[in-house]
Formats: C-alpha cells, structure tokens, sequence
C-alpha cells in the first residue's frame, strides 16, 4: 500500500535476548513494551492500538493492564507466522492513516527456547493420524522449507558451502554486535562444513536460525506525531503483503516452480511501484532467515540480483558492511537472535536512525522482508 | 453423519495399496492436495483416478529426528506423477533418490502406518 511516508515507526524495544529468560512471555512483552513506548518520548496512556502475531501467546489485554494503557480503539493480529512480521507493521500503519487509532503497539515476545521450541516436532504420543505432510515426515520447519530450498538449489546449482559464505557474514555482524547472541562469536566457513546436518542435503546446524526468548516491540504513528516526538523521523515508506493462489505458508510444494518464491516477487513489485524507488536505491537489507538459504531466494525474487545470481553476490562479500547491499547488519536471525523476525525489523530503524552497532553510512532506505511481506523505511 | 475428511479417499487407496488422486467432474482436472471445491471451475463434484504410479523426484531430503538419533532416517520425496500431480511421499526403507530419478508407487509401512511409497527398482 502507498503510505506516502505518513506514517512513521517512532519507537522501539527489545530485552535481551537469551535462551532462558527465566521470566513469564507476558513479562518479556511488558519490558519490550515499555522500553519502546519510552524510547518514541510516550508514556503508556498515550497508546491506543495493538497489533501482534496470531501465534503470539500474550492477549491484549493482559498486556495492555499490565503496562497501564487506558483506551484501546483497534487492536488486530495478523496471520502467517514470521512470513507476516512486516504486515503488523502495515496493518498498524493502516490504522494508523486511516485514523482508527493514533499510536500502536507492535509486539512479540515468547520463550521460544526455554518454552515450547519451533524447531522441535510434536511430542509423538501414540499414533500419528495420517496426513499429506507430517506423517511423511515432515514435522519441523526445517525439514518443511528444506523440501522448497531443495528445489531453488538444484535450479541454480548452489551447494550447503554456497549457504555458508551468508552464514560466515551474518555471523560477522553478530559479532560486532553486543545484543547478538553470537557476539564476539564468529565462524569460518570450515566451522560451518563442519556443523552437524540438520536436514540432508540442505540445512546444516549454523544454516538455522536460533531459538530464543526474548521481546521487541515497535510503536507505529503518523508522521506528524512522530516528528515531535523524541527519536529521529524513520518514515514507513511502504508496505506491502502477498499470498498468491496455490501458494503455502509452509508446505509450498503444489505451484508449477515453488523455487521462484512469486509472492516475494510480488511484496516487491508493489514497494517498487509505490515507492518509486528501485533496488539499486536501497542502501540495507533486513531479511527474514529462519534458514539461510531463503536470503539467497529474497535477493532474487526481490530483484536485488538476477535469478540465479544470488550465490556469486553473496560469495563476493556484497551483504557485508562494504559491499553493494549490507544486509541482515544485527547478525540477523542466525546470529542475533529469532524474535520471529522483529528483531531485523527493530535493526532496520536503528539503521535508519544511524544508531546501529554496525552502521552502515549514510543509509537512508532500508528495504525489509519478512517474503510474504515487506517494507521500506526512510529517514526524515 | 460422521463428517468425511476431504482427503478420506487417498487414505482409503493407499490401504487398498492404490495410488489415488482427486478429479473434477466438471473439468476433469486433477488437483491436489484435495480440496472440497475444484479452484478451475468451481464444481463441487468430484473422483478419484487411479495413477500408474510412475512419476518423477522433483525434490527430496534425508528426515532424520534432530534429537532421537535412534531413530532409522527415510527418504521424503516431492514428485510429479506422470499423469501431472505433484505430491509427497517416502521411498521404501533405505532407497536414496536424486532430482529427475524416475520412481514407482509401493505401498509400505512406517511406524505401523500405511504410507504412499516409491522405488525406484523397475521404475
């Protein structure tokens, strides 16, 4: 949707990130909460809408009793999984422009490590009821996007070691970045070769994404408001969803090429067309990576690379710092830390505002993809 | 009346050791997975056809349990079937596949249930 730059994302907030908090999720929310609400210069009485994941553990409520916020006008979730963490950013900007409600309060939070882990299948108590998927074993995400992965890789030839030049680079950012898990951490590509495979022949162990426990939490408001508030203009752009028909949000298996990635494509013709802006004017990258081989999917599919080319791109040293598109600068989700993807959403205002820990100059836009849905930010 | 899952009728072939896939009455198109409407033309009709169960590897992977190794690792395949459905399914215990190998439906069993598997002997 053409956001004209009218709205603004003008707070964010973040707990550590760890693999034992050793708190209540609810807890987690209210601390990434009340970090963002104070970070935009707004005290919780001045929040009147909600927006978070389906899947988000922390009802509304709850969390709006527990942080002293008085009048909720809108509260929505979105559905999708991580696929949808720039969509709670459009649907509160939505609201926002439409005047629905004025400041909204994006947030995620779980012990998604020390609580109940994605990366595990269900508890295998008595027999599995047959289905098309699960019973076939295909019971974690790993294994059920590696069954898609496959399919790019054997396309364009690319190899587990080709994964390993990203995940070597996102480990770098990690480690220069002190809320990264994995800072002071780096890999070599030796490290990663060596790591044990979680998913033959695609996924080894450093290709995956962390588990963690942690919350962030964005504040979305209108342009005007945001100028006056306490942190530097980080104007939303665009933004944008797709779902195209056939397609899956996680056995994407039954369309003529799942490798192409078309809603990817299509979340980025739409920014490209209401933005007026290009791939080649993007100064960073945020990309969703549960695995790292959808990085290599996003490039292209977002036009950051032609088909195919996304492993030489990333082999030469074009995601790092000085290279052509700095991208996933936090560590990202392998080496920062998996707040379901809005910890790179968090990374890209502190991007835009010139306050991360591995800045890239100058920056000014900042593209970010959840796949399914994306955005682009600014600077005032 | 009980309610019938939409995907009863696959279940029901793989136990008569029968590779079926759904049909639309009005258009005749195959579809899966199956689904209570054909997305073509809208009929609410539908059958199953018998596939000769020879298709081809579209992509697969080694599914092994990340934290019971005891566990034996099978063979997950994506593949086209020859008639142009896409489906999921496991090779026979021990079989390794690559993109393109050419493979033939055999029922077997895994953990005591019935599942739609391949090989690709005589294939």
């Amino acid at each position: 949707m053409n956001l004209n730059g009218n709205t603004a994302i003008a707070g964010i907030g973040q707990t550590e990130f760890s693999k034992e908090s050793g708190r209540s999720e609810l807890q987690l929310a209210a601390e990434a909460s009340i970090a963002a609400i104070r970070d935009a210069g707004l005290t919780p009485a001045d929040i009147d809408g909600t927006m978070t994941f389906f899947e988000d553990t922390n009802d509304e409520l709850q969390l709006a009793n527990t942080l002293g916020i008085q009048n909720i006008r809108w509260m929505a979730r979105s559905k999708g999984g991580g696929g949808s963490a720039c969509a709670t950013i459009q649907l509160a900007a939505s609201a926002v422009a439409s005047g629905a409600a004025n400041a909204v309060l994006v947030y995620r939070a779980f012990n998604e490590r020390s609580g109940r882990r994605f990366g595990q299948p269900p508890a295998a108590s008595g027999p599995v009821q047959r289905d098309l998927h699960l019973a076939m074993g295909l019971d974690t995400p790993a294994k059920i996007y590696s069954l898609w992965y496959k399919r790019y890789m054997e396309t364009y030839g690319l190899t587990n070691e080709d994964l390993g030049h990203y995940v070597v680079t996102a480990r770098e950012y990690a480690a220069t970045n002190p809320a990264a898990w994995y800072y002071e951490k780096p890999i070599t590509l030796a490290d990663h070769q060596e790591s044990r495979w979680i998913c033959e022949p695609i996924l080894r162990r450093l290709d995956c994404c962390q588990e963690s426990d942690g919350g962030c939490a964005l504040i979305v408001t209108t342009r005007e408001r945001a100028r006056d508030l306490a942190q530097p203009l980080v104007p939303i752009l665009g933004a944008a969803q797709s779902q195209l028909w056939n397609g899956d949000i996680m056995f994407d298996y039954y369309r003529d090429d799942p490798g192409e990635f078309p809603e990817a494509a299509d979340v980025a013709r739409q920014l490209w067309q209401v933005t007026g802006l290009s791939p080649s004017d993007i100064d960073v990258a945020m990309l969703y990576e549960n695995f790292s081989p959808i990085v290599f999917m996003m490039l292209e599919a977002h036009g950051f690379v032609p088909r195919g080319e996304a492993r030489d791109f990333v082999k030469s040293g074009q995601l790092r710092i000085d290279g052509q598109l700095p991208t996933n600068t936090n560590g990202g989700l392998l080496g920062e830390g998996y707040i379901h993807g809005y910890n790179n959403m968090t990374e890209a205002v502190r991007q835009m505002r010139g306050m991360a820990a591995n800045q890239v100059k100058d920056a000014e836009t900042v593209f970010v993809s959840s796949g399914r849905s994306a955005m682009i930010l600014g600077r005032g | 009346m009980a309610v019938k899952r939409d995907d009863d009728f696959f279940w029901e072939g793989i136990d008569q050791g029968k590779l079926l896939v759904q049909c639309c009455s009005g258009c005749g198109k195959l579809r899966h997975p199956p689904r209570p409407m054909c997305p073509h033309c809208q009929s609410l009709s539908s059958e199953s056809v018998e596939m000769s169960g020879r298709g081809t590897v579209y992509s697969w992977l080694i599914s092994k349990h990340p934290t019971q190794p005891d566990v034996e690792p099978r063979t997950v395949v994506l593949l086209d079937t020859e008639e142009g459905t896409r489906l999921v399914g496991n090779m026979l215990a021990g079989e390794t596949v690559k993109v393109g190998d050419r493979v033939q439906f055999a029922v077997g069993e895994f953990r005591g249930m019935r599942l739609p598997m391949f090989t690709t002997k005589g294939a």
